[in-house]
């Protein structure tokens, strides 16, 4: 079953278009890493999946649900607000910059949603942020404020809540971007149980090793096209474009 | 003077004491949360709405308190025996009672409140605006609609963000409950300027002044405190 299909996705900041006739799939556990220069779109993709930026043309469908789609004159339209927000719940999205509440402890962080927009039972909530705090090596973190914990441990907080609303699919965007070497180590970490667990995802990154171990699928996108995608090991293997060999051949340097 | 009138004179101020509170507290009452709708209305995407906001707050910072509160006092009289007065405007101002004795501390009370929230909304729309676009998108993203993710994630932190230039602002109001003097409210500035004269003496003066210290120095005090509340993050 495809958690997300998209066809055709445009979309221009001015006469800058950044994104440029984007069609992909994700299955249902697939995992997919979406590699490229900075610039290339690979943001702007996520941001305009997950509602955070306005797509110009083409076809969305998240778990089967239509987001985007053209209607009967051939404009493209957005669902309406309440489809909108019911997708929103089946995806999360962790940000670069983790974008915790700081005024919320870390635990408030995680129930904060299921208990606001879910309305979820408020004991029901703690027993599973602290199931997700321990899942994260973070049992006796939930007291803390987020500017407590160290950049590795906000991000593992932030994928936390993320996880607190059951997201079908969850999103990264550039998830170790702001971290160092070491603490880049343990997020990813993280990503590979959630990946063994059967977790659907889409990950924008930077790691060339990461993305070649733990996607089934990458994807290779500049100037706002998407250059190839495939298997990681044709990619990464000798079959792969010489744009796509000469990109790599810097980080392998 | 003596000591016996030196108590007798601080016995009277004590008494003179609450008309001032009672401006600075109704003062605080209103215009904050004016201030806060100011600034969102200020920071609407609507174009007139933010200019009509923009030149009123152009008007309440760029011209005197005191001129404001004349006018403000003088404007229902004066435009009650206008002949240009529209007959619509004539209705509402006929009911308002010229004579009573509420009707001072309202019209005065009205041009602190309208000044005040002018400077509160610049203070608040500076905070909501310091706030991190991340904040809302993960809002979002986390399916907290808009009335949620104001009152949950952005305002507690805006709090936060404008205790500093709130608190300036709010004891600047302490003295500037002064200005009432001008109209004939009987708050401390008003007494004592009327036992000066009666005792030629520059003693009241000197008390009056202390009464303004003491209040300014206690809300200082206790924004410190609260600063220090708030501290728990950062």
């Amino acid at each position: 079953m495809s958690m997300l299909e998209i066809r055709n996705l445009s979309k221009s900041f001015g006469s800058l278009e950044v994104l440029k006739d984007i069609s992909f799939d994700v299955k249902k556990g697939e995992v997919v890493a979406v590699i490229g220069p900075s610039g290339s779109g690979k943001s702007t993709l996520l941001r305009c999946i997950n509602q955070l930026e306005h797509a110009d043309s083409g076809v969305i469908k998240v778990c089967g649900t239509d987001m985007l789609i053209k209607n009967g004159s051939g404009k493209t339209v957005y669902a309406d607000k309440k489809t909108l927000r019911d997708i929103r719940l089946k995806t999360g999205l962790v940000f670069q910059n983790f974008n915790l509440f700081p005024h919320m402890t870390v635990k408030r962080n995680i129930t904060e949603a299921p208990v606001c927009v879910l309305k979820k039972d408020k004991t029901e909530a703690s027993k599973k942020a602290d199931e997700l705090l321990k899942k994260m090596g973070l049992e006796t973190k939930g007291d803390s404020y987020p500017c407590e914990l160290s950049g590795g441990q906000q991000q593992r907080v932030s994928i936390a809540r993320a996880l607190a609303l059951n997201p079908e699919v969850l999103f990264f965007d550039e998830p170790t971007s702001a971290l160092d070497p070491e603490l880049t180590g343990e997020i990813l970490k993280v990503i590979k149980e959630l990946a063994k667990e059967g977790m659907t995802m889409v990950i924008v990154t930077h790691e060339m090793a990461f993305a070649r171990d733990v996607a089934d699928k990458v994807i290779f996108m500049e100037g706002g096209y998407i250059v190839e995608a495939g298997a990681p090991e044709q990619l990464f293997g000798e079959n792969a474009s010489d744009r796509v060999k000469q990109f790599l051949q810097r980080f392998n340097s | 003077m003596s000591s016996e009138q030196i108590s007798s004179l601080f016995q009277l101020m004590l008494e003179h004491l609450p008309p001032t509170l009672k401006l600075f507290g109704f003062t605080l009452l209103y215009a904050i949360p004016l201030g806060m709708i100011v600034a969102l209305l200020k920071m609407c995407r609507i174009k007139p709405v933010s200019w009509l906001t923009n030149l009123y707050i152009l008007i309440m910072r760029g011209t005197p308190l005191l001129l404001q509160i004349i006018v403000v006092y003088y404007s229902v009289p004066i435009l009650k025996l206008s002949p240009n007065c529209p007959e619509g405007l004539r209705g509402i101002l006929d009911k308002v009672d010229i004579q009573s004795g509420g009707y001072m501390f309202r019209m005065i009370l009205i041009a602190f409140v309208l000044n005040y929230a002018a400077y509160f909304s610049e203070i608040f729309r500076g905070g909501i605006e310091s706030i991190p676009k991340g904040q809302y998108e993960a809002a979002g993203a986390l399916g907290f609609n808009k009335l949620q993710t104001f009152f949950r994630i952005i305002l507690p932190q805006v709090v936060k963000r404008v205790i500093p230039a709130s608190s300036n602002e709010i004891i600047t109001l302490v003295k500037d409950t002064s200005l009432a003097y001008a109209m004939g409210y009987m708050e401390i500035m008003y007494i004592a300027k009327k036992q000066m004269s009666f005792y030629s003496s520059l003693v009241p003066l000197f008390m009056a002044g202390l009464f303004y210290f003491a209040f300014a120095t206690l809300l200082t005090l206790l924004f410190a405190f609260i600063e220090k509340k708030l501290n728990y993050y950062k």
